[in-house]
């Protein structure tokens, strides 16, 4: 029981070809730059958009065959849709919104009352917060019963606030609900908090899956590594010496890194593996960077200081205790196994 | 403006309006107008969604059609119709030979005046169709609704204010239509006379009356302008992206 998808369709400048297949109770999320492909994907899903060549089958009923012109209309999908920015009917009220497509009047009442909102059924959507939009949406979406749930950028529309406490509740609806659910986002952290598996799409193609884990453990790509938040450092893999790839860096630095490769390279090192310190350390950790301190971002306990070119993220406590001020020189310190190398990819 | 208001008496202005004459054209015009602004109505709105919700080249051509009256002069109308429906006309021989003369009769006012009117409703028509959030329609389509009941239950809503304002236009041109309609229709008093053609004719025979009808004029299309600027404000509250209303409690 899943919902199974393979279509190629041109867009603009690049061809989307995507194969994906969603079981029940489980989420996807598809994550990527803007233009990437993403919303096209979940707009052949509904129906709203034909694919030059495709399938879609769902619980193994077929929504769509090009080869056969099969193709059911959008209105003959069950399907909830999450727009972004939710596309929330402005003429109609709260309850008439959630009652537009639901399957009868009682279903429609229950997700009011699930989503928290049967005080404001009548309510007008311009009188709405972000969140409580986002709830009317949802529950406009699954009042219509459907088998397939499809997220479009579900947060982006929220303050940074309102964004932790909706990102929660949304991870517990999707959690509760039996169906293949597709998230699209831009935003790797959301992705991670909502999904059990990620899919990277880049220019209409699906560039890695995994959990969020196995794409920061193995990121396929430098695009992968940058966008689950590695910096990346160019340079040329010049040699192996006892299990260790020694690169020369463009930025004259010679690093070292368990991964074997050759030639034109990407490190990618993530900003929790990296270690700050007045001096160089006397220790294991096998690459030191040495340079100024560019910027420092105290986020939450959590503090990023950028120094050359790579980001380090460490605790507040820590950047107090060193005492840091941006023009600083500083050393930035990283294990050879938390280097990893990715072979650079023209792009 | 104001000297039409202020050159006769009001107590004269309003009896020069009890005239044989004015009357008829009111009633004449209102009669003819009402039938005119049906014809658009039904018509003019399924085919100003149509233009809105395609991209083709043939929509182009269909609103290249639908606004030529705007541009053209009005006798050139008042000749294509007569051109068309006269009794020696395209489809005049056809007319006739089903017992149907259309040139100078009510039918003919009502045919002019649709045809210099239709623009301006189905122009603005089509601009509010277009104007409506092309998610909302899809959100619908993925609701459960078919093509007719978005039309119905979404695109019409959301337009309604354009569609009034547009309606409001058409009417007031209709209403002032002079030069088709002479051409056409001609100059009947009660039968194809309307008020702008009895300005025309009292302005040589009676001028009191022929100021009276154009204050009758000068107050309806200020009116209809008032409407438009009401719909108008409607509209814009009902169809452009609504900003989110500031978080009064912390959600969750």
């Amino acid at each position: 029981m899943a919902l199974r998808l393979d279509f190629t369709h041109p867009l603009r400048s690049f061809v989307a070809a995507v194969r994906l297949t969603v079981p029940r109770g489980t989420t996807t999320a598809l994550v990527g730059p803007s233009g990437a492909g993403k919303t096209t994907v979940l707009r052949v899903i509904a129906g709203l958009l034909r694919p030059r060549e495709g399938t879609l089958t769902v619980d193994g009923v077929s929504w769509l065959d090009t080869s056969r012109k099969h193709e059911l209309p959008p209105e003959r999908r069950r399907v909830g849709y999450l727009f972004q920015e939710y596309a929330l009917f402005p003429h109609l009220d709260v309850a008439r919104n959630v009652r537009f497509g639901a399957r009868d009047s009682g279903l429609a009442d229950e997700m009011l009352d699930r989503f928290g909102i049967m005080h404001l059924r009548h309510a007008r959507i311009r009188d709405l917060s972000g969140g409580e939009r986002q709830r009317v949406g949802l529950a406009r979406a699954l009042a219509r019963d459907p088998d397939v749930l499809l997220l479009d950028e579900p947060l982006s529309a929220l303050d940074a606030h309102t964004k932790d406490t909706v990102r929660l509740e949304l991870h517990q609806h999707l959690r509760e609900l039996d169906l293949p659910a597709i998230v699209v986002t831009h935003d790797f952290e959301d992705a991670a908090a909502l999904a059990h598996t990620i899919g990277v799409v880049v220019e209409g193609k699906l560039l890695q899956t995994g959990t969020a884990g196995e794409l920061v453990a193995a990121p396929a790509d430098p695009f992968v590594a940058t966008f689950t938040g590695a910096t990346l450092l160019p340079g040329t893999a010049i040699g192996a010496r006892e299990g260790l790839t020694e690169i020369l860096l463009d930025n004259g630095a010679t690093a070292w890194s368990t991964e074997p490769g050759s030639g034109r390279v990407h490190l990618a090192v993530y900003p929790w593996d990296i270690a700050l310190a007045r001096e160089q350390p006397d220790s294991s950790l096998s690459n030191h960077l040495r340079g100024p301190i560019t910027s420092i971002v105290p986020i939450g306990d959590r503090t990023r200081v950028r120094v050359g070119g790579i980001v380090a993220e460490i605790t507040a406590a820590s950047a107090r205790r060193l005492a840091l001020t941006e023009g600083d020189t500083i050393v930035a310190s990283f294990k050879a196994t938390a280097a990893r190398l990715l072979r650079a990819t023209p792009r | 403006m104001v000297a039409i208001f202020l050159r006769v008496p009001p107590g004269d202005l309003f009896a020069a309006l009890g005239s044989d004459a004015a009357l008829a054209a009111i009633v004449v015009t209102l009669e003819t107008n009402a039938i005119s602004m049906v014809l658009i109505i039904v018509f003019g709105t399924p085919t100003a969604y149509w233009v809105a919700t395609r991209s083709s080249r043939l929509r182009d051509l269909v609103l290249t059609l639908i606004e030529l009256p705007l541009v053209l002069p009005p006798a050139v109308a008042g000749i294509g119709l007569l051109a068309a429906f006269g009794r020696f006309g395209l489809l005049g021989g056809t007319m006739e030979f089903a017992g149907l003369d259309i040139a100078f009769t009510k039918v003919a006012v009502v045919l002019a005046v649709a045809f210099v009117a239709s623009p301006f409703y189905v122009r603005t028509a089509v601009s509010s169709f277009e104007a409506i959030e092309p998610t909302l329609p899809d959100a619908a389509r993925t609701l459960g609704a078919g093509p007719a009941k978005v039309f119905a239950r979404v695109a019409l809503p959301l337009a309604a204010g354009g569609l009034g304002a547009g309606a409001a236009l058409a009417f007031a041109r209709g209403i002032g239509e002079f030069g088709a309609t002479i051409m056409f229709a001609g100059s009947l008093q009660g039968v194809t006379q309307t008020v702008s053609l009895a300005i025309y004719e009292q302005f040589d025979l009676d001028f009191d009356v022929a100021l009276a009808i154009s204050a009758v004029l000068v107050a309806v299309s200020a009116g209809v302008l008032l409407i438009v600027k009401l719909f108008s404000r409607w509209r814009s509250g009902s169809t452009s992206p609504i900003p989110f209303a500031p978080s009064s409690q912390p959600s969750g």
